[in-house]
């Protein structure tokens, strides 16, 4: 029976790539950030899954405005890293699992979440710079297949974030049916707080994201229960990203240990924050 | 539920999404390489490709960031022309909130903007 055994939730910011593409990771600008992200990584380094489910949004790369997916599973065995105008990254294609997505598929879909299939999908940073937090220098390969599950987060209606908890809880119970023993790690990522357009630009409320990295641990019912007006409001307009943890935590147990944390102001427009979870009370 | 106003936000819907069909195709077309020469090499013949309203075509020459939004542009779609005109999204923020680029970077390092 395959097992979560510890759960990922950080910003995906295009620049956190960037700066680790270039280099620039000991600038004053990055240091704080990338000093913060060390003792997850170290602890990680050392918890090799067997396969990652990662949860993030596409940011108009790869999915078409014509058909606007809810929430998608990528079964395909290669996923190509997308070309986002400024190039494509300078980051390993992304290597499949298709017998677990295909169980994920029919697991969810019995369960009643009606998902798209994705066979074909071309990944944005929204997943590789996930990938570059959890492992700065994958060499060839990155450490493990990757099932990527895309939400739309950009085009309102998003789905609420009860939903994305619910399709979470669903998700932890497709992971345990499956028969095969795996270590499964799950990343929730996006946000934290940010908006990128209208009067409110550049907007950044650390109260609420402090608020939403204690809660996401032993209170995410809560964060389950705001609307999305709420989140809008609240974390801005790109900030109501951070319903994708929601997803990462519904898929783990009621009770969770915290292993690291970090929390950094600005990584260009945006508060980057990194939280990691052990699997176990 | 219908959409929420949130003043000083965009939240790119339905409708935005209908209206902005054509624009934010064009923007789309500007991730590949073959396509991003075409259209410097020939704005507006480029631009002939895509049924833009004759705002937003103007929008789209004139780079007027704003209108474009206004227009049915999403910011995500807006921003891959920007990429192509070699600006960053703190510059589109400095656009967006009447600051220079160096005023709205500078606004982030000092912990961002607040509201409320
Ligand atoms: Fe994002």
């Amino acid at each position: 029976m395959a097992e979560v055994t510890w759960g990922l939730t950080t910003s995906h910011v295009p620049s956190i790539g960037a700066a680790m593409d270039r280099d620039r990771t000991e600038d004053p600008y990055w240091k704080p950030l990338f000093d913060g992200y060390r003792p997850a990584r170290e602890w990680m380094a050392e918890h090799t899954p067997d396969v990652i489910i990662l949860i993030y949004n596409d940011h108009a790369n790869a999915i078409p405005l014509a058909i606007v997916p809810t929430f998608a599973v990528g079964t395909a065995a290669r996923f190509q890293v997308a070309d986002e105008v400024w190039g494509t990254r300078p980051v390993t294609d992304v290597i499949g699992h298709p017998a677990l997505a295909a169980h994920l598929v029919e697991s969810l879909v019995d369960d009643e979440f009606d998902i798209t299939v994705a066979h074909q999908l071309e990944v944005d940073h929204g997943l590789t710079v996930p990938l570059s937090v959890y492992c700065p220098t994958p060499g060839d390969a990155w450490p493990a297949p990757v099932i990527p599950i895309v939400v739309n987060v950009i085009q309102y209606p998003q789905p609420t974030a009860a939903r994305c908890y619910a399709l979470g809880k669903a998700l932890g119970r497709a992971i345990r049916s499956y028969p095969e023993h795996l270590k499964v790690a799950v990343f929730g990522t996006g946000g934290m707080s940010h908006q990128l357009a209208g009067e409110r630009a550049g907007l950044i409320n650390e109260e609420f994201d402090r608020m939403f990295l204690a809660k996401i641990q032993d209170d995410p019912q809560s964060l389950a229960d705001l609307s999305r007006e709420e989140y809008v409001r609240e974390a801005g307009s790109e900030g109501i990203e951070m319903i994708m943890w929601l997803i990462m935590r519904g898929a783990m147990d009621d009770e969770i240990t915290r292993i690291a944390e970090t929390y950094h102001v600005p990584a260009s427009n945006t508060a980057a924050a990194l939280a990691l979870f052990e699997n176990r009370a | 539920m219908t959409k929420p106003e949130i003043p000083g936000t965009y939240l790119f819907g339905i409708e935005d999404s209908r209206q902005g069909f054509a624009l934010n195709s064009f923007c789309a077309s500007l991730t590949s390489v073959d396509d991003r020469k075409r259209f410097l090499d020939d704005e507006a013949a480029y631009l002939g490709r895509y049924e833009l309203t004759a705002e937003q075509r103007q929008a789209v020459l004139d780079r007027d960031w704003v209108t474009m939004l206004d227009l049915g542009g999403s910011i995500f779609y807006v921003y891959k022309l920007a990429m192509v005109d070699g600006k960053s999204m703190q510059y589109l923020g400095g656009v967006f909130t009447g600051m220079t680029t160096e005023e709205f970077q500078a606004a982030l390092e000092a912990g961002g903007r607040h509201f409320g």
